[in-house]
Formats: structure tokens, sequence, C-alpha cells
């Protein structure tokens, strides 16, 4: 399927920029070397706190006992893991754009991803806490 | 370089030594979870003690300052790739 192809090239492409600095540092001009360690420790604190997703989701899967609903501890852990994945690996993404945006002297990339990582996260306690009331409640 | 008050390249160093150690106690996690006593348990144990072992020495340089002071661009995806493959083995390890 050419539409799948397309996306294959790009990923590649993607992922060909990531890991060789020629392609990088050929934009633009080297900026202030401060400017590329920041963007660099910004980098470094999004990969920890994936591997802190990832953490939390080992953590579930051999820490806690198995939960009254069946499969639920699995469905965390496994949840846990697939965000800290993903953060680490979008964390890559945004840096390498940045870095590109300081060279070329244009706005640094704006992101949606921190506000939809908070939601999700919210949005997973509340449940949780949800599902530990009506238990609490209902094995009165 | 004088004129430096916020020691970027010390921050810089020390940031790459807490992502070493958050990546390590992730292994040893993970380590934990795949030693269950049969013979691909260990398999995959090896496997990931082999990525940390990797990431380690490729990364090594920016967490004690040796080598340039800006980044060569192949230490972030290898960490990033490293955290994202330990979450994919976790996965596996408890689909399994």
């Amino acid at each position: 399927m050419p539409g799948t192809k397309r996306i294959i090239d790009v990923v590649w492409a993607t992922v060909r920029r990531w890991f060789d600095p020629r392609e990088l540092r050929s934009v633009g001009s080297t900026p202030d070397y401060r400017f590329s360690l920041a963007n660099e420790r910004t980098f470094l604190a999004w990969l920890r706190t994936g591997l802190a997703l990832v953490a939390g989701g080992l953590a579930a899967a051999q820490f806690l006992p198995p939960l009254p609903l069946a499969h639920l501890r699995e469905a965390i852990a496994v949840a846990l893991l697939l965000l800290g994945g993903t953060v680490a690996v979008r964390a890559v993404d945004h840096w390498a754009r940045t870095e590109r945006a300081i060279r070329l002297g244009e706005e640094l990339p704006a992101s949606r991803f921190p506000a939809v990582l908070a939601l999700a996260v919210g949005l997973g306690s509340v449940l949780l806490v949800v599902a530990v009331l009506v238990r609490a409640i209902g094995s009165r | 370089m004088t004129g430096d008050p916020g020691l970027q390249p010390e921050r810089t160093r020390l940031a790459w030594r807490r992502s070493l150690l958050a990546l390590t106690v992730v292994t040893v996690l993970s380590v934990r979870l795949a030693l269950t006593g049969d013979a691909a348990g260990a398999v995959l144990a090896g496997a990931a003690v082999a990525g940390w072992a990797a990431t380690l020495a490729l990364c090594w340089g920016r967490a004690i300052g040796s080598g340039p002071v800006r980044a060569t661009s192949r230490t972030m995806p290898a960490i990033a790739l490293a955290a994202a493959g330990q979450a994919a083995l976790g996965v596996l390890l408890i689909l399994r």
C-alpha cells in the first residue's frame, strides 16, 4: 500500500535524523553552547519522567497483590509502561525539533503533549480512586 | 569559559548521572520481573542487562564530562531507545 510505505519512509527518515548529528548541524548557525545544554537537560528531565512511569509499571506488575478486578493489575502495569515508552521516544523527537528551531532562530515547537500526558495521568488516578471507593463502600 | 555563572556543563553532567541512575533502577526492576526460574526469563534478563550496559558505555562520556561540551546526538536517542526498550520488555514479561 502506498500510504503505508509513505508512513514507513517518514518514520525511518525521522529516526535516522535523531541518530545523525550531521544533518542537525547542517541547518542554521551553531548557537551558544548553553542553549544546547539547556535543551539537553530538558530532554533528560522528560526521559526521567518516562523512566519513572516505566518503573511504576514494573513495580505495579511485581509488588501489587492481585486486584479484585480480573487483570486490573496487569492493565495498570501495561498502561504505565506504554505511557513511559511514549514519553521517552517523544522526548528525543522534541529535543531534535527544538535544537533545529534554535539553530534556525525560529519559534520553539509548541506541543500539546504535556497537557495530554497530565490529563491521562489525572484521569487514570481518578478512575483508580473511584474503583477503590466503590470497593470500600461495597465491602462494608 | 568564564562568565558562565549557571555552571551549565556541570548541571548537564549531573542530569546525565541522575538519568543513568534512573535507567539502572528500571533495569533492576526488569531483571527481577524477568527471573522467574525458567530459561526464557534468564535470556530476557540478560538482554535487559546488555542493553543497560551498552547505554551506560555510550553515555558515560556525557556523565563524567569527557569529550566535547556539546553533545553528539547519538547519546540522546540511545538512552531514549533504552528506556523504550525496557518498557517493551516489561510489556512482554507481563503478557507472557
